[in-house]
Formats: structure tokens, sequence, C-alpha cells
């Protein structure tokens, strides 16, 4: 029991990341693929930040009186990936707002394979 | 001959590329473009003969260009066997040029540039092929040889001549992918090095016993030799004009095919390897079946080219049985056959282009009675018939006797059987054609009246060719001692 | 300056340029920007490639001394990689220009800047030696490759680079998932310092996971099968000039980054030891191989055919890894070098005629050969290569390919190298077929020979292709070396 909740910063990432996977996988529109993209991009980031906290540690900055800090690498690194992770849904979403206007709809069943789409004159 | 200069090796070669190049640039101008072909074949004719005395008297010229692989270069290399086939190719491609301008002219053809160009082309690689000093070398002669027929085959643009053209390619780029290049590799992973040397080069390297599947994978691989069952691209090819298959399909291609099996056997395994393994004895089996069961198809096909087809399929295992029971009489026949066989069946495909072009006719019942119209080209094939059947008077009679001789020696009764009945099966169904030309009652239906000869280029070149098989009787000992120089 | 502080300029140049293409209006300026980048990174790049000694060359940014700052290290190995990608890059400009006029009519600017980013990202993660630094540059040049799919007029392009996102974000978490354990586990992600410390870890669940979830999202890039879904219409749909780009860069610089992983990161012994890598990749590579080929057989869209070739050429590059020896990893990065040349050609083929009747069906394709004789001829030689006909570049990539198996005692890899070969003669045959055996399609409106503009380059692939068959000196040069850099860890 004490395994399990001692590491429970885990088992919420896990948990995240299984349903922002599931729904990459399960939903046809667009919109919520990228939404639940973006769940499952946070789990990660929020596993990187957790694990960066050191127990009895304190924010990273240097003063007087402090000698455990926790690591602040982790939250620098997740810093850079936010921004990835942001700029992903912005290219995902001005993507999806083209195709409205192309296709009429966002829903991936609604439009198929676009190999099996009939050349253009 | 010693005055002529002795070109590189890669010059020699360039001779028919450059030729290629030049004949396509000029395609807007016929009288230039067949200018060209006839400049570029007697260049190239006395560029190799250039190479003959150097190369007899053990000097051959030899030529390394890039490293391709570690241990393995581009390279060239003249020793008699190949300078043999690089001389059956440019003394035939003179002969056929003369030949080709005039029946490609009667036809109709579309597109001769490129039909001209390709015919270079593939001469080239065949000299390529002949030059090459290392198996690397000699196989992307072989692809380019290939590559560059397929065009030919294919030059009427029918569907039956695009299916034909299908199975060519397929059988010959499968073969050679699929059996010649690993057994290439096998070689080189095996020995460290692929250059021909007299002696061979997989003597210690390779266990016994694994001596006679790498044997068949070049046997088998190299699908130009038509062995069966890769023999198929052969009957395929006859959609080409008759020039082609005349060429191309009764010399060069072919002949690159056993030519490359000499070559394999001579110098990559050795001659005295293989007679005292008898690695090869199985192949000459499947060979002799080859020689049998070809010339069986051949009695039922009515199509001229299409029999002449299974006679080249039959005729050529004779150059492998020799090359695989290794003695040396028997290779001594092999590398007769090559020559003797090359200047027969180029005269029988010239006739079949002949009539073609004075008849229009191409099945072999229509024949009947056409002998008396064409007295020339009747004749001119019944030598070939002759030479092909191994009678005297004509150079085919040398090559079969040594290779009777050969596997009488080796006690290979199999062979020894298959070789006699095929002669007769010979008789049957080649020479039954000028005989029903010259004495049988024109067929209903086809009369043969208002009919003349073949035009006269086309006489001269199946005399050239004719003539050329009773000289090979009378004049047999230069190829002869070029044949015993390469095993004894 | 020497030649160590000019090299992190082949992945600056094109990062901070790509700025100023932006604001360029026209459309021949940002072009010419873009292709003086290009080559000015490929000739710094080539320098670089000849400067090399033995030891790697390192160059730390912002003077921060590794482990703690971000450095570039750069070998045989990955010079070859950045060379192959900043050449093909030149190329792919060089030719695309006419192309790109027609197929982006406006806003050539954003196009050439985002190419110059995606350039800079593939770059940046071939030069880099921190782990993170992977994941950045990958999404540098992952985002911007979605956009460039999206640019061209085809709506279908849309789709395909959303599908591409979807999929291509999913292997770049995973890939930062596995730096994320890595991290916890060592505490460094200096590719040098990992290769250090994770030997004392080796045996937890954590490094395997980690390994696990690199590997699978680098195979996802990759497109290795059954990760490949996002191939085929990110190739399709792109603008041609992208696809040409995409088809000699992307997987490769994924699959470098693998073998980075793979041997120098994890080392050879781990990867291949503790866990059975071999075997599923092998597994895998044929089976991306056949699949490929087989598909490619069928496809009547022939950017599509030519994309699914691009399936089976992934798993050949990944079989010479499996092979787990010298020879393979030769004809890995041989292959490497190789397949860039003929791919990009090939499709820079299929752009030239695509010029002429926008269309990559298999129909716009009939008759072609005899309007277009000089493009359709570059086809067949370049299709000749990829089948692997001596004296073209592909036939050492596959006489290695062979030799390894061989030397590997796997003949039935032999045979089926041999089998999928033959398929690629069938497919590349279906359009031969089609361009000189077919009668036109539209009599009335024969298409003419393309502008020299597209041919000229088209025809200098050509020439690569043969060149590199005939002298292999240089190519089989490099991948050896590149091969041994590898194997002999940093």
């Amino acid at each position: 029991m004490t395994v399990i909740l001692s590491y429970f910063n885990y088992w919420v990432v896990v948990l995240l990341m299984m349903i922002g996977f599931y729904g990459v996988i399960a939903h046809g529109n667009m919109d919520k693929k990228l939404m639940s993209l973006g769940l499952f991009q946070t789990s990660v980031f929020i596993m990187f930040i957790s694990a960066g906290k050191v127990i009895g540690g304190a924010t990273p900055i240097l003063r007087d009186g402090v000698a455990l800090h926790s690591n602040p690498l982790p939250h620098v690194l997740i810093l850079t990936a936010i921004v990835v992770g942001v700029a992903t849904t912005a290219v995902g979403l001005a993507l999806a707002v083209r195709i409205q206007e192309a296709y009429g709809t966002i829903e991936d069943d609604l439009i198929g394979d676009p190999s099996h789409e009939p050349e253009e004159p | 001959m010693a005055a002529l200069p002795t070109l590189a090796p890669m010059w020699v070669i360039a001779i028919p590329f450059i030729g290629a190049a030049a004949i396509a640039a000029s395609h807007n101008h016929p009288r230039l473009r067949d200018g060209l072909g006839w400049l570029a074949s007697i260049a190239f004719f006395v560029a190799v003969c250039g190479h003959i005395e150097p190369t007899m008297s053990g000097l051959g010229a030899t030529q390394t260009l890039g490293e391709l692989l570690p241990g393995v270069s581009i390279g060239f290399a003249l020793e008699p066997l190949g300078l043999l086939f690089a001389l059956i190719g440019a003394s035939l491609w003179l002969v056929a040029t003369l030949y080709a301008q005039s029946y490609m002219k009667h036809m109709d053809y579309p597109h001769l540039a490129r039909f001209f160009a390709c015919y270079a082309i593939a001469l080239g690689a065949a000299a390529g092929m002949a030059f090459s000093a290392n198996l690397l070398t000699l196989f992307i002669f072989y692809e380019i040889l290939t590559l560059s027929t397929y065009p030919l085959v294919t030059h009427s643009g029918s569907e039956e001549a695009r299916r034909g053209g299908r199975v060519y390619l397929f059988y010959l780029l499968a073969s050679s992918v699929g059996l010649l290049l690993p057994a290439i590799i096998w070689t080189y992973a095996a020995t460290g090095t692929l250059t021909f040397q007299s002696g061979g080069i997989v003597d210690g390297h390779i266990a016994p016993h694994w001596v006679p599947v790498l044997l068949g994978l070049f046997a088998f691989g190299i699908g130009k030799a038509a062995l069966m069952p890769f023999h198929k691209w052969l009957p395929s090819a006859m959609v080409a004009p008759a020039p082609v298959s005349a060429l191309l399909h009764a010399v060069a291609v072919v002949k690159a095919g056993v030519f490359t099996v000499l070559k394999v056997v001579i110098f990559v395994f050795g001659v005295e390897t293989l007679s005292d393994t008898g690695a090869g004895i199985w192949v000459s089996w499947v060979a002799a079946f080859t020689i049998v069961a070809a010339s069986l198809v051949a009695l039922t096909l009515d199509d001229f080219k299409a029999r002449l087809a299974y006679s080249t399929v039959a005729q050529l295992s004779y150059v492998v049985v020799g090359a695989m029971v290794a003695t040396p009489l028997a290779v001594i026949g092999a590398v007769m056959q090559m020559a003797m066989h090359a200047v027969a069946k180029i005269t029988l495909f010239f006739s079949a282009g002949a009539i073609q072009v004075a008849s229009n006719r191409k099945k072999i019942q229509q024949f009947d009675g056409l002998g008396r119209v064409m007295p020339y080209t009747f004749a001119f094939m019944t030598v070939g018939i002759l030479s092909i059947i191994g009678l005297p008077i004509f150079g085919g009679m040398w090559s079969k006797w040594y290779l009777l001789l050969g596997s009488l020696q080796a006690e290979q009764w199999i062979v020894v059987g298959a070789l006699l009945i095929s002669s007769l099966l010979n008789i049957l169904y080649l020479l039954i054609i000028p005989l029903r030309g010259f004495f049988a009652p024109a067929a209903e239906g086809v009369p043969t009246e208002g009919l003349h000869e073949a035009p006269l280029a086309q006489r001269i070149a199946m005399g050239v060719t004719a003539g050329g098989c009773v000289l090979l009787f009378f004049y047999p000992e230069p190829l002869y001692e070029l044949a015993k120089g390469l095993v004894l | 300056m020497t030649l160590t502080q000019w090299m992190p300029f082949i992945v600056l140049m094109p990062l901070i340029l790509s700025g100023v293409s932006a604001l360029l209006p026209g459309k021949t300026a940002p072009w010419l920007l873009a292709f003086a980048t290009a080559t000015a990174s490929t000739i710094l790049a080539a320098l670089v490639w000849l400067g090399l000694g033995p030891e790697p060359m390192r160059y730390a940014f912002g003077n921060w001394a590794p482990p703690m700052g971000i450095e570039y290290r750069v070998d045989h190995a990955n010079a070859l990689v950045a060379l192959i990608v900043s050449g093909i890059a030149s190329l792919a400009l060089l030719w695309g220009k006419r192309s790109a006029d027609q197929e982006i009519p406006e806003r050539q600017g954003i196009f050439y800047a985002l190419f110059l980013l995606a350039l800079a990202g593939l770059l940046g993660i071939t030069l880099t030696g921190d782990a993170f630094n992977v994941f950045v540059f990958l999404e540098i040049s992952s985002l911007s490759t979605y956009a460039l799919v999206a640019y061209g007029q085809d709506r279908r392009g849309l789709l395909a680079a959303f599908r591409y996102l979807i999929m291509g974000t999913i292997g770049a978490t995973f890939i930062l998932i596995g730096i994320g354990f890595l991290y916890m586990m060592t505490g460094t992600l200096n590719m040098a310092d990992l290769a250090e410390r994770i030997p004392a870890v080796a045996d937890t669940n954590a490094v395997r996971a980690g390994f696990a979830f690199i590997i699978v999202g680098l195979g996802l890039k990759l497109a290795l099968l059954p990760l490949h879904l996002w191939l085929p219409n990110a190739y399709a749909f792109a603008p041609n000039v992208i696809t040409v780009f995409l088809a000699g860069t992307a997987t490769k610089v994924a699959l470098y980054v693998m073998l980075r992983f793979i041997y120098t990161i994890f080392g050879g012994d781990y990867s291949f030891g503790a866990l059975p890598l071999a075997d599923i990749m092998m597994v895998l590579a044929v089976a991306g191989m056949v699949v490929g080929s087989w598909v490619a057989m069928f496809e009547p869209n022939l950017k599509r055919m030519m994309a699914y070739s691009s399936v089976a050429q992934v798993g050949y590059l990944v079989l010479g890894v499996a092979l787990v020896s010298i020879i393979g990893l030769t004809a890995t990065f041989v292959h490497l070098f190789n397949h860039a040349l003929m791919k990009a050609g090939l499709f820079m083929a299929l752009g030239t005629v695509m010029y002429r009747t926008g269309s990559a069906r298999i129909e716009a394709f009939y008759g072609v050969g005899r309007q277009m004789p000089w493009t359709m001829t570059a086809f067949a030689l370049l299709g000749l290569s990829l089948i692997g006909v001596p004296a073209t570049a592909g036939f050492v990539s596959k006489w290695y390919l062979i030799w390894g198996a061989l030397d590997a005692g796997q003949v039935w890899l032999v045979v089926l190298i041999l089998i999928t070969s033959l398929m690629a003669v069938v497919y590349i045959w279906r359009v031969i077929e089609a361009a000189w055996f077919q009668a036109p399609r539209d009599q009335q409106s024969p298409v003419a020979e393309a502008p020299k503009a597209l041919l000229i380059p088209l025809w200098l692939m050509v020439a690569l292709n043969i060149y590199f068959g005939l002298d292999t000196r240089l190519s089989l040069g490099a991948a050896e070396q590149a091969a041994q850099v590898l194997l002999g860890g940093f």
C-alpha cells in the first residue's frame, strides 16, 4: 500500500496519460483529438516536474540558510516542452480550421481516407 | 595485324556506346544515322582485331578503373576466350548492320535511331562482358545487356511485344538478381576476391559439398544461357524484329550467357577442380535434358522463329554440357560450339527475316514451294542447318565432335545419348524446312506466284555467314588452338 | 574562428535565416535565401566532415561546459548524416523552384521559412550531443513539416498533415517520456554522460522502459512498420518539393538518432544483449520490406507508391541494424546515403511529370514516355538504382545487405531481400510500361517536355546515382567510418 501511495504522482501521470491516449484514438472529432493529445502531453510534463521535487527541498533559489533545493532542471526542460506543446496545439487547430473550410466537417469518420478521394480536376 | 593500334579496353568498349549516342542524336538524318551505324561497327571491329596479336601472345591488355567494393574494382583483362566472344560479336555486327538496315527499312519500322542505338549499346555491353577482369564487372555489363535489349524486344510496341518484353525482362532479371547475384556475393564472401584466375578461385575456400550448389546457382542464375527451366525468355524475345533475333538472340545475348558459364567454369571454379570432383555433372544432366526437351518442343512449333528459338535453347545447352563435363576435350568443344553456333544460327535468323520481307510469312507450313522462288535464301538456310546438325564440310561438325569425344572420355553416357538424339531431332525439325521449301508443291491458299527473292543486301549478309560456316570447317585451327590454350 | 566554432552554424544558419525568409516578399528572394542557406550548410557540413579527426568535434553552447550546458558533438556518423540532409535539402531546393511556384502561388516567404526551420530541426537533431535537445529539434522539424505538408493546394494534404501531427506528437511524447526516465535514473541529459552512467543502473525497469519508449517513439518517426501509417499520405499529398526533401531526409535522421541511442547511449551489448531488440527489429524490418513493396505494386497513385517503397526501404535500413555486425551497419549507412539520392531523385522525376500533367495517378503517366523522354528516362534510370541494378548506387546497398545477411548465416534474409528487389522491378516497370506503351489519355493536348530548370537538377540526381554506383570510395568509405564510430562508442 505504501508503495502504491509513495508513487502516487506516477499513478496520476499514468491515469492522465491513458485518458489522453484513449481520447486521441477514440474520438473522431479533430478538436477532441487535439484536446486529448494535450492531456497526454501534459501528463508527461507532470511526470517530469514531480520527479524534480526533492522531499524537504525548498524552491531552487540560492539564499542563506537553505541547503536543500528541489531540482530546477526538469522545470526548465518542461518549460520548453510546454512551448512545444502549445505550438503543436496551435498548428493542429490551424489545420482543423483549414479542414473545416475544405471539407465542411472535422469529423474524421465523415472524411475517410484521403487516398480514396477522387482526383480533383 | 601488328599494324593495328591496340586501344585500351575501355575505349574499345566505349566505341559502340559513343556510336549509340551519335546514332541517337542523328535521328532526324537517316543517311547520317546509317553512316554512323557503319562507322561504329567497323571501328569496333578494327579495335577488337587490334587486340588479337597481344592477347594471343599472352600479353592481353589490362586496365583497372575505380574500386567499386573493397578488393573488387571495375577492371578489364583480355584473355583468349573473351577475345573470341568479342570477335564473334564484332564480326557478326558488321554483317548484321548490312542486314538490319535493309530489313528495318523494308518492314517500315519506326524509331530507327532508337533501334540502332540500342543495338550498338548491346554490342558494347557484350564487349564489356568479354573484356571483364572480374565477376562484378561482368555482372554489370550483363545487366546492361539485359536492359539495353529490352527496348529492342518491345520495339514494335504492340500488346504482344509488351507481353514478350515483360517475360523477357522478368526471367533475365529474376534469374540474375535472384541466383547469379547471390552466387557472386557468396563467392566474394568465401574467397574475398572476384578476379578471374586460370585455375579458379574457389578451390579450397568452399567446402566440397557446397561446390555443386554454388555451381548450380551460377548455371541457373546465368539466365542468358537458357538452361531449363529458365529458358522461357528466349522464345518470348522472338517478338523482336528479325535482326534483333539474329544478332542478339542468336549471338550476343545468348552467347553472353554461355560465355559467362564458360568463364565461371574456367576462371572461377577451374576446369581441373570440376572434372576431378564431378561437381558439375548434375548440371550437365539438366543441360542434357534441356537439349532433348527443347528439341522435342521445337518439333511441335509451326512458327519458324519460335522453332529457331527452341533450337537455340538446345544448342546453348551443348556449351553448358561441355563446360560442366569439364574434360579438356569437352571444354574445347564448348568453346568451339560458341563460335560455330553463332555463325550458323545468325544465318538462319537472317533467312527467317528475309522470308518475312519477301513474302510476309512466318509459319513453316506456308514455306512449301517457297524455296523455288527464293533459292539463295533457302540455300543459305540449308547451309546453316547442316552446320547446326554437325555434318562435315560445315563448321558445326568440329564442335559436336569434340563435345562427343569429351563426354565419351568422361563416360557420361546420359550426355552422349542426349547429344546423339538431339542430332537426329535436328534433322527432323530443321532440315525438313528447306526440303519442303524446295520440293513440296505450294500449299493451298498460299501461292508463290508474284513473290521474289529477298533484297540484295540481305542475300549478301546471309551469303557471308553461310560462307563462314564452310570456312570454319576447313580452317578450324585458330579456334582449336585458342580453345586448347584455355584448358591445357 | 576555427572549424569547430563554425560547426554549429550548420544548424544556426537555417534557424536564424528562416526568420528573415518569412519577411521577404515575392517568390525569388525567399527561394534564393533558402537555397543559399542550404548550400552554405552543405558546404560547411562537408568541411566539417572532411576536417574530422579521430576525436569527435565538440562545441559547447554559451561556453557552458557539458554536461551542464548543451554541446554539439560531431563524429563521422552524424557528420555524414548532416551532409546528406543538407545536401538533399539544397538539391531539393535547386529542383523545386519551378515546382513550388506552381503549387504554392502565394506566401512563399513563409513557405521557405518553414522549409529552413525543418532543415534546421533535422540538422539540430543530427549534431546535438544532448538528449533533450534531440526532442526539441525533433519537434521544431516536425511542426514545420506538418505545416509544409499542408501547404499545397491539394486539400488532402490537410488531412495527411493532421494525421501526421497526431501520430508524430505521440511519437515525440514517447521519446520525451523515455528521456524523462533516463534523466530520473542518471541525472544527466548529455549523451556522453548518459553513456557513462547507464551501465550502473542498466538493470532497472525504469531504464528498460525508457529504452522501449524511445525506440517506439523513434520507430514512429522512422515509419517502421507497423508505425508507418502517417507516411504514405504525408508524402503523397505534400507539395512535391517537400516530398523530395522529406523522402531524402526525415526518416534518415530518425534512424540516425535511433542508432545513436542504441549504440552510443545504451551500448550495443545492452541494446541487443539485455533486450531482444535485434529479433524484433529483424521481424519488423522484413515485414516492412514485404508489405511496403507489396502495397507499392498495386498503388494507383504513384507518389503513394513511392512512399510505400520508402516503407520498404526503411525495412532495408533497419535490417542492416538488426544484423548487428559491422557489415550490416555499413550497409545501413551506405543505404542511408544511396537511398536519399535515389528516392529524392525519383520523387523529383514524379514531380517533374506532375508539373506538366498535374496528377500523380498512373493514368496521368500514359504515353508520357514519348512526350517527356528526358524526364522519364531519368525516372527509369533512378528506378534501376532503386531496384539495385549494377552500376547504380542502389546496387552497392544491396550488395552490402546481402553480404551482411550471408555473413550472419541468414540465407532466408537473402531470399527475402532478393524477392523484394524483384517486387521493386514490378512497381517500377508498371510506370515504365504506362509511360511508353500506353496511348496518352488526352491525344489532343500533348504535354511538352519539362523546362530545363527542372530537368537539370533531375539529371544531376541521375548522375549522382550512377557516379556512386561506380566509384564507391566516398560513399562506402564514409559509411564504414560511420559504422565504426558507432560500434566503437564515444
